[in-house]
């Protein structure tokens, strides 16, 4: 629209997104580690929750379960976790348990002002704990006090913690390779030992004690250790037969081999026990050859997935989109007053949106790769994937109409969507095994993709209606002319060309749905409550769309029919979740309903603003009665 | 024309659109009832009905509430129609609403005739036992069997709907009456005399005591079946030849002998034969490693069927069903020692409209919102 834009004007937009890709493209490098290298370490490739993972992500998310964050400020969750399992009694004086609760506090007589807690602090009252969660297991999850599933959680957690400790050495292990080998040497006079005595025979106390013992640590490591760290010897029967090094151990008494990886892990322990860095690191990369020589596809998996946890994409995106956001909102709330400025940073929300949404994508397509899924497979992930559709909705908008809208929408979604990402991750891992039903690659693919991009064009047409009541109640923007419609219009013709995408989507997902059912258990429809969900919003959507047909409601009308559809579409995705029933259900989640409730309300709140008299709105109240006054009253003075 | 207002009414939009709404009332409404009642019970109120009643507690009163999925869904067929038939004219413009609407009135249609037709029961296969029927999940029959001779035994099965209707049942298969003076179709039963159960007898205080029944409230766990249970006397032409309990609690049949002849009482789940049988081979149960999180279940049958000689080995697992004669065999549970499977039978002949049905309306509105887009998408290019 204008010919005299300056030339820096021009570069602004190019310039600010080539800076933050090169800050993106810089975090990529991690400075050499010094010391221990626990980075490395934490690539190597366990067993946990039924899938191939490195130490990396079990650090991280067992630090989530227990900490609610992935480090420990200064220490990483790598550093964390290599000491947990070689030297636990330093770990033991780590403040990593965090307690909010208060009643939970007094009970274990801790000051409240610390938040986060050592093992060692909650050791005095451990048998309270056991005992109160004893008692609050038998509690059904659903009725259980707010105390009640605080204590559970800190139970949970210990447990997790425990486990962990056991995972590569005894208790009281002082240099574990010492140790080892002084159990190898007596195997074969302990083992004889334990004959004589079950046979009645003499047999030497000092030795069978010896080995009893280390049998009865062994037994305990082999029993609650968490991941399994050592790979399939080469005769078992299937790749995921991975074992934890006390099974192996014990084994050894009964004439089975001994793990190669054994050796490694134990030069580790021991170098780290005695504080060799050096030793470690050597151990460490002699265990990363041998396992990368005869694991490689193992290997590679724990490597890149420790990649993708450092990287942090979703993160870093959220920083973005909130930056991209920010930028849009000032460019549609000045598009009036300075144009070129406005259009400037316009331009710098569509490419940082663009930018970040490459962001979201790669990450995406890193961990559909490394799951080897497609890209919806539990609620986090869905989270992720709606606030995606939503992105690329709104890019292609602010394509279409370039006002702004889009990138504002765009940012927003994906940021608020990654945020809701984030604090579904707060159990753990997200990237558990598929139950056997949902085991099916076709149908995560088809269904599941499909009515979760339902569900992002439902709220992308919320969002854009948000915008409309908001821009219309409390500036006069909507009047304003973009090119040759008014903002209102464009904002108009941008929601029913999204709820036509979302009845689109959300219908044809919701009966690929049925038909998923009717392969895999013979019944098209069931009623489920899922089902039942993703029917309610192809229904509204269909109601949007004929009420506007009908020319039962304006604009406004529509509007605020879009944002009902907001409600709907939380109602399908998190609501009947936390019903409890059919085949979808994922159980409870009390932190989600209080938040479902105050987003409906919210929702609610936007409707009634939205259903004010257009002599409310700082958008219209001017244009329609005023001229006809003029005309009308001077005739009949 | 008289007809015409009619017309106008039901094909206007605003039905549509009120219809739309109660639908959407109706689909929450149950939703939140499946809590309380159960998918299946919930189910009938709601969706398999023409009113929605709401009884209060304690009255004897039926309170419309909301029209019921029958309802909504037959006024929505025909405004559709009626739409049709009235406003819309065929052209090039029209043509995806046309096959998107169709698709909806063979949606619509295909699922009454899956409400009418389709057919669900279930087979319950142990290690090495082979089965030439099904069950019902839910009816029962009271299988009166003669046994004298044990390699042709003879069978009358009395369904449950006819049971609970209580009275005397006759038939030409049977040489005498079965008297039914108790059936409840939900029941518990003890063996003390407690509060609210009553002796499992006769009114002549006849038949087999030691037992006492009462009648309990439909079950609405979904996991969780009706029990049933009755009392049954049989009346021969000399006069009574005894009362006997029946029940689904009891896994043995009650036995009596009537002119040296011997019979076999039992209450079971309804039986449907079939001209073939499944034989459980193997039923596997895997999960994945390290955890109880449960990766496969299969089960390996041999299907064997005699009248044409077929002989062969099937696998059945998850999202991987037998489709056989008409009919589909799913992996559906299985028992907790995993020793056992349960197979969904299913015979549903329309199972294909929804699949049409989804292509037409898929495709139909893919066509409208492109007839509608690409001119949109030219004009803004032009401008």
């Amino acid at each position: 629209m204008k010919t005299t834009t300056p030339k820096v004007m021009k570069w602004i937009p190019w310039l600010t997104v080539l800076i933050l890709a090169g800050w993106l493209l810089s975090t990529f490098w991690q400075p050499p580690e010094t010391g221990f290298h626990t980075r490395d370490f934490g690539k190597l490739p366990v067993l946990l929750n039924g899938r191939i993972q490195p130490f990396d992500s079990v650090a991280r998310n067992s630090l989530l379960q227990i900490r609610t964050r992935q480090s420990l400020g200064e220490v990483t969750a790598d550093q964390w976790l290599v000491e947990l399992m070689m030297k636990p009694d330093a770990a033991d004086k780590q403040p990593v348990f965090r307690i909010d609760n208060l009643e939970l506090l007094n009970l274990l007589v801790l000051s409240e002002k610390d938040k986060y807690y050592s093992f060692n602090d909650l050791q005095p009252h451990a048998a309270d704990i056991d005992k109160e969660a004893q008692r609050i297991d038998a509690v059904d999850p659903s009725s259980r006090s707010v105390f009640e599933q605080q204590l559970m959680k800190l139970f949970n957690a210990t447990q997790v913690y425990q486990r962990l400790k056991l995972t590569l050495a005894p208790p009281d292990s002082k240099d574990l390779a010492l140790e080892l080998a002084s159990y190898q040497k007596l195997i074969p006079d302990g083992v004889a030992a334990v004959r004589a005595k079950e046979a009645g025979q003499k047999y030497d106390g000092t030795t069978l004690n010896d080995f009893l013992g280390y049998l009865a640590a062994y037994d305990d490591m082999s029993k609650y250790a968490l991941p399994l760290v050592l790979p399939p010897l080469q005769d078992a029967k299937t790749r995921d037969d991975w074992q934890n090094l006390g099974a192996n151990l014990i084994g050894l008494s009964q004439g089975k081999d001994l793990n190669p990886a054994v050796k490694n892990y134990a030069a580790m322990v021991s170098a780290y026990q005695n504080n060799r860095p050096d030793e470690f690191n050597q151990a460490l990369d002699e265990y990363s050859q041998w396992v990368g020589k005869w694991y490689p596809v193992e290997t590679g998996k724990g490597v890149h997935e420790a990649f993708y946890n450092f990287f942090q994409a979703f993160y870093k995106a959220i920083v973005l989109y909130v930056l991209a956001f920010l930028l849009a909102v000032t460019a549609l709330l000045t598009f009036a007053i300075a144009p070129r400025a406005s259009e400037t940073l316009r331009r710098t929300a569509f490419y940082l949106v663009l930018l970040t949404g490459l962001v979201h994508t790669f990450a995406i397509v890193f961990r559909m790769v490394l799951e080897g899924r497609p890209p919806v497979t539990n609620l986090y992930s869905s989270a992720i994937f709606i606030g995606w559709g939503c992105v690329v909705l709104g890019l292609i908008l602010e394509r279409v109409f370039a006002v702004g809208l889009g990138a504002a929408v765009a940012s927003f979604a994906g940021f608020v969507t990654l945020v809701i990402a984030q604090n579904l991750a707060i159990d753990g891992d997200t990237m558990e095994m598929m139950r056997a039903v949902l085991d099916t690659n076709f149908w995560l693919a088809t269904h599941v993709v499909v009515v979760t991009l339902g569900y992002a064009s439902t709220f992308m047409a919320g969002f854009l209606a948000i915008t409309y009541i908001l821009l219309g109640l409390g500036t006069p923007l909507l009047e304003q002319k973009v090119g040759q419609i008014e903002l209102g219009k464009v904002l108009t013709k941008m929601v029913y060309a999204i709820v036509c995408f979302a009845t689109l989507f959300s219908f044809t997902g919701t009966v690929l749905g049925g038909i998923w059912a009717d392969q895999s258990w013979g019944r098209f429809w069931g009623w489920d409550p899922k089902e039942n969900g993703a029917l309610l919003i192809v229904l509204w959507n269909a109601i949007i769309l004929h009420a506007r047909w009908g020319g039962l409601v304006r604009d406004r009308g529509i509007m605020c029919l879009a944002v009902f559809g907001n409600i709907v579409t939380s109602f399908s995705w998190f609501g009947v979740n936390m019903l409890g029933i059919g085949l979808h259900s994922y159980g409870f989640m009390e932190a989600a309903f209080k938040w479902l409730m105050l987003f409906i309300i919210s929702q609610v709140a936007i409707i009634v603003l939205g259903l004010l008299p257009a002599r409310f709105w700082k958008s219209f109240h001017a244009k329609k009665p005023a001229p006809n006054l003029a005309a009308v009253v001077p005739a009949k003075v | 024309m008289v007809l015409n207002p009619l017309i106008k009414f039901f094909g206007s939009l605003r039905l549509t659109v009120v219809c739309l709404a109660l639908g959407m009332v109706l689909i929450f409404a149950g939703t939140m009832a499946e809590v309380h009642l159960g998918l299946y019970q919930s189910q009938n109120e709601f969706f398999r009905s023409f009113i929605v009643f709401w009884r209060p507690e304690n009255s004897p009163w039926k309170i419309p509430v909301l029209p019921g999925g029958y309802l909504l869904g037959g006024v929505l067929l025909l405004n559709l129609v009626a739409a049709h038939s009235e406003r819309f004219t065929f052209n090039r413009k029209k043509a995806g609403i046309w096959m998107a609407h169709t698709g909806l009135i063979l949606l619509l249609l295909g699922q009454l005739l899956t409400d009418m037709l389709a057919h669900e029961s279930t087979m319950h296969l142990r290690v090495g036992e082979a089965r030439n029927y099904s069950e019902s999940e839910r009816a029962f029959e009271l299988a009166v069997s003669d046994v004298t001779d044990p390699k042709a035994t003879q069978v009358v099965a009395i369904p449950d709907r006819l049971l609970l209707k209580h009275g005397d049942l006759r038939t030409a298969d049977l040489p005498f009456t079965v008297r039914v003076h108790t059936y409840y179709a939900n029941s518990a039963l003890t063996n003390q005399a407690a509060a609210g159960f009553q002796p499992a007898v006769a009114p002549d205080a006849t038949g087999a005591g030691g037992l006492w029944l009462k009648a309990v409230p439909h079950e609405t766990d979904d996991k969780l079946r009706d029990l049933p249970s009755g009392v049954v006397e049989i009346v021969t032409p000399q006069g009574s030849a005894g009362s006997w309990l029946v029940s689904s609690y009891l896994g043995t049949p009650q036995t009596f002998t009537w002119q040296n002849r011997k019979y076999e009482l039992l209450l079971r789940p309804e039986r449907f034969y079939r001209p073939y049988s499944l034989q459980l081979q193997e039923f596997k149960h895997d999960v994945y490693k390290g955890t109880d999180v449960p990766k496969n279940f299969s089960s390996r049958l041999v299907l064997n069927r005699p009248d044409t000689g077929e002989h062969r080995d099937v696998l059945i697992y998850m999202n991987n069903p037998l489709r056989y004669a008409g009919e589909t065999f799913y992996q559906a549970s299985f028992d907790t020692d995993d020793q056992g499977t349960i197979l969904q039978v299913v015979h549903n002949p329309s199972w294909i409209t929804p699949y049409l049905a989804c292509l037409l309306v898929g495709a139909g509105l893919v066509v409208q919102f492109l007839t509608h887009l690409v001119p949109f998408l030219k004009r803004r290019r032009a401008a």
